[in-house]
């Protein structure tokens, strides 16, 4: 993989990564204040506040209905909190689309897997590219003139990032009929293909066996390292959130339990109490 | 006169290469699919990565008579170290990618590997794992830098920087790389091929470059290899095999070489490449010819119909039309009418349109297998080698080629066979020794050359070696007959119906077989006929299965008649066990081979019923299941007895005049 499909970031780590696992963050990408967010009477989110650094691998734990996936909602602009305010890249955001999010860099993938099932998996890639193409309707409709240049120089992209999340031997087979595990990893290949600086996972590694897992963490590993991509991921596997993020916040009920690197998290009593559970 | 020898002084392969990049610099030398796309390098390109490479490797420290290890997937830059390596007077030793870090310390620490080139993070990986066992080796070189860029250590280089330093290198010295190469000669060391080893540490089979190439070149020329030809390299690179067809017969003649995007697009890549030269173990042919098959299956009545009409013309006179006899105009009419429209679109879809020539070898094919892709005018021949031999030991020669031998001797090789019925053989291509084990070498070599194989075998009436089983397993009747279990067995197996089956008649007066029915074939068959089953154990009791079976072992034994040789060894009774033979339960091997004392022991009291002319027998046998629990599976069986026929070849020749 070569470097031209870096976002420019480069990993800010300071000090080295590796078995100590105690990588340092400095500059903040993204601050959430105070969020609330509710439907109705129900009090979805309450008074959030966190931050996710650039570069880091960011963590979002916490017991069923507690608020995550409405946290990376909030995030991405499909849902509009009413209270609290969110920074991105030192702006402070108001009222925004999810196309909005996408062209500022913020890529996701869903907990249930919402391709395009009846495409091939490099189409879906390829979708990925759709706000970084310049040539409007006509000229693609026509495959044609500046358009196949341009359409040469994304699936050139792509291909790097087929490459990269080795999923070349299904390139050409429609989505649909994949094994789960690896329609996730085509869900991964197209938030990349947009070149993201902030990447949410919502469950990446849910419904898996032993062995996907351990791909998916490698190569949720190697985007970050490689891409120096920001990731901010929910995850209910906590071998997996231990052993592979920096940080990581816990969420109950709405509410922020605890906030701070894997260990301080694991002996919160708190947290202990509401979601990990104690040993019997 | 040899025919390295003739080629002027190309005795080796960095030699070869330079005249490669000379007489055809624009030629197409290697590909590799990658990014989705075929890229190319031609002789002229490949001379340079490896002029290169091999300059950075000498100011990294590489010295004459160096060993270096290769570890991945077959690639162009792994093939081009090979190449490197031995321009600079040392030895690569591939490795087989697959195995674990503790099977790989024993080859790195046995050949004394100073330098290793590994594919990816995997690879490095598990080197790091054993570098402290393997006090020789001193540098780690890396292909795909992905998720490198935090090893710090500083024996890791990557490729890139290697050829780099190296193009600066060769600046300075622009004299150095031709040199090195002149300093070798045809009776050097060119490889170690360690053999996989069934029994105790692998042998590291030392080959020099007389050997490789007199046998590449031999045989390219009995097959007319052009530079034209196209190959696929998917096979493991520490395979002698690939090695030959692959590296030395791509030299040797100058073809193309191409890699296989990954592992798991080998089947599509090969349609796209569509190679002229082609080689795949019997299980891959096999593979295919099921999928076409299932396909078929789905396919609409009327397609289906049109398929199986013209597949059967085509095994009618498919065959004769590519030994070249004689077919009326009629067939040959019908015969191109089905290649327009289902033998040439088939073959399309399979990667096979452009072969000339494909092998196969390893274990016997299936004869309704090897006879499917002859007669769509593939022309698929088998081969009988050893790593030994640097592969080539037998041949079928166009124009001969029978489902059930191995061939013909290869040019300038001798066969013999032993006393004892081992085959044992002499040619150029003979390996040098295994390194560092001389005792082996004594074992396996003669002091006039001659090898033996460990291979039973026997030549037939036309002239054809016919391997039959391995030689200590093979035995006698009482009578004195020779009797060769997996022969007898293979010839069972290749009834779709029949997954397992294990003969005896070692010692004994005539021969009993155990059979095991494949679930998958019965299954389906079963559920055609309203067979109602609720186990394995149900299903292989059902009297239908049983004449069924039966009936295919009565082919067996009609097709033992036919060969004088083996006659007598027909199989008179024969039992289908209640259980799967299981490698948990020991009696087959984790790559799924026969372990012959082992299921002798414990069905002893099923062997004793046969023999002593039960018509059923009692069983009770332990077995473990998944999890390591154990439980006891008992029942019934009923013991069958088969027709013989005891009239040797002659009626069968009569039959067939």
């Amino acid at each position: 993989m070569s470097a031209q499909t870096s976002t420019g970031a480069g990993t800010q780590a300071i000090g080295a990564a590796g078995a100590s696992g105690a990588r340092v963050f400095e500059e903040v990408l993204l601050e959430v204040r105070n969020i609330s967010l509710s439907f109705g009477g129900v009090k979805a989110l309450t008074e959030i506040s966190f931050d996710i650094r650039k570069g880091e691998i960011r963590a979002i734990i916490g017991p069923n209905g507690a608020g995550k996936t409405s946290m990376l909602n909030v995030i991405n602009g499909f849902y509009h909190p009413q209270e609290g305010t969110i920074t991105y890249k030192g702006e402070v955001r108001r009222q925004m689309r999810p196309y909005q999010a996408a062209k500022q860099g913020i890529a996701r993938t869903f907990q249930n897997v919402a391709l395009f099932k009846g495409m091939s998996t490099l189409d879906n890639v390829m979708t990925g590219r759709l706000l970084k193409m310049r040539t409007n309707l006509f000229w693609q409709a026509l495959y044609w003139g500046p358009n196949l240049k341009e359409e040469i120089r994304h699936r050139e992209f792509c291909e790097h990032i087929i490459d990269f999340l080795e999923i070349q031997a299904i390139r050409k087979t429609p989505v649909g009929r994949l094994p789960y595990g690896l329609q996730k990893r085509v869900e991964l290949a197209r938030a990349l293909a947009m070149e993201p600086e902030l990447l949410l996972l919502d469950e990446p590694m849910a419904g898996m066996n032993v062995e996907e897992k351990e791909d998916m963490c490698r190569f949720v590993l190697d985007v970050n390292e490689e891409f120096g991509t920001t990731i901010a991921l929910i995850e209910h596997d906590m071998g997996v959130v231990m052993d592979i993020s920096d940080r990581v916040v816990v969420l109950d009920y709405g509410r922020k339990l605890a906030d701070g690197p894997p260990d301080e998290v694991r002996s919160d009593e708190a947290v202990i109490k509401a979601y990990l559970g104690v040993g019997h | 006169m040899s025919p390295a020898a003739g080629d002027a002084g190309l005795d080796t392969f960095p030699k070869l290469l330079l005249h490669h990049a000379r007489v055809r610099p624009e030629r197409p030398a290697m590909r590799e699919k990658d990014f989705g796309i075929w890229q190319t390098w031609t002789w002229s390109q490949v001379a340079e990565e490896i002029r290169a490479l091999a300059c950075g490797l000498a100011e990294l420290g590489f010295r004459r008579g160096d060993r270096i290890a290769i570890i991945g997937d077959n690639r162009p830059r792994l093939y081009w170290t090979m190449c490197a390596a031995q321009a600079l007077g040392g030895v690569p030793v591939p490795l087989y990618q697959d195995s674990v870090a503790t099977e790989m310390a024993f080859v790195l620490d046995h050949a004394e590997v100073r330098f290793a080139v590994a594919e990816d993070q995997e690879q490095v990986d598990k080197l790091l794992e054993i570098k402290d066992r393997c006090p020789t080796l001193e540098r780690i070189v890396y292909d795909d830098v992905r998720g490198m860029r935090n090893y710090g250590q500083d024996f890791l280089s990557a490729y890139e920087r290697v050829v780099e330093a190296g193009r600066a290198y060769d600046r300075a010295n622009p004299d150095f790389f031709q040199a090195e190469i002149a300093k070798g000669s045809g009776g050097d060391v060119s490889i170690f091929c360690y053999t996989s080893g069934t029994t105790g540490n692998p042998k590291g089979v030392v080959l020099t470059f007389d050997n490789i190439l007199i046998t590449a070149r031999n045989a390219a020329e009995m097959e007319g290899l052009t530079e034209k030809e196209e190959m696929l390299a998917y096979l493991p690179m520490a395979w002698v095999g690939d090695h030959i067809f692959s590296y030395a017969q791509s030299y040797a003649v100058g073809f193309c070489c191409s890699c296989p995007e990954s592992g798991a697009t080998v089947m599509e890549d090969l349609r796209e490449l569509g190679p002229s030269y082609f080689f795949a173990p019997p299980r891959i042919f096999e593979n295919i010819l099921t999928q076409v098959m299932i396909r078929m299956e789905d396919a609409a009545a009327f397609k289906r119909r049109f398929f199986h009409f013209f597949m059967d013309h085509a095994r009618k006179w498919g065959i004769r039309l590519l030994n070249g006899q004689s077919v009326p105009l009629g067939p040959r009419l019908v015969y191109w009418l089905g290649n327009l429209l289902v033998y040439g679109p088939l073959k399309n879809t399979l990667g096979f349109s452009n072969i000339r020539l494909a092998y196969t070898a390893g274990e016997a094919i299936g004869p309704d297998i090897f006879d499917f892709y002859r007669s769509l005018g593939i022309n698929l021949k088998q081969l009988y080698g050893s790593t030994e031999a640097s592969v080539f030991i037998a041949i079928q020669p166009d124009g001969e080629v029978f489902a059930d031998t191995a061939g013909k001797p290869a040019p300038q090789v001798e066969i013999r066979i032993a006393e004892n019925g081992e085959v044992q053989f002499r040619s150029p291509g003979v390996f040098r020794e295994y390194y560092k084990a001389p005792d082996a070498t004594a074992e396996a070599k003669t002091p006039d050359g001659w090898v033996m194989t460990g291979d039973a075998g026997l030549f037939d009436e036309r002239g054809h070696l016919k391997i039959i089983d391995r030689a200590k397993d093979v035995g006698r009747l009482t009578d004195g007959s020779m009797f060769a279990p997996k022969y007898i067995e293979n010839k069972l197996k290749f009834f779709p119906n029949i997954k397992e089956a294990v003969a005896f008649g070692h010692e004994r007066d005539y021969v009993c077989a155990f059979v095991n029915i494949d679930l998958g074939a019965m299954g389906s068959w079963a559920e055609r006929h309203n067979v109602a089953y609720g186990s394995y154990q149900e299903l292989a009791a059902h009297p239908q299965v049983g004449q069924i079976i039966k009936g295919h072992v009565e082919q067996v034994n009609r097709d033992l008649a036919a060969d004088p040789q083996l006659a007598g060894t027909q199989i008179r009774r024969f039992l289908i066990l209640h259980k799967e033979l299981d490698p948990d339960d020991g009696e087959l091997t984790r790559t799924r081979k026969v372990r012959r004392r082992i299921v002798a022991e414990r069905y002893d009291s099923l062997i004793q019923a046969m023999y002593a002319g039960d018509p059923s027998v009692h069983a009770s046998i332990e077995v473990t299941f998944e999890d390591g629990r154990k439980g006891r599976l008992e029942g019934d069986l009923e013991i069958i007895e088969a027709a013989t026929y005891p009239d040797s070849g002659q009626t069968a020749r009569q039959a067939a005049e």
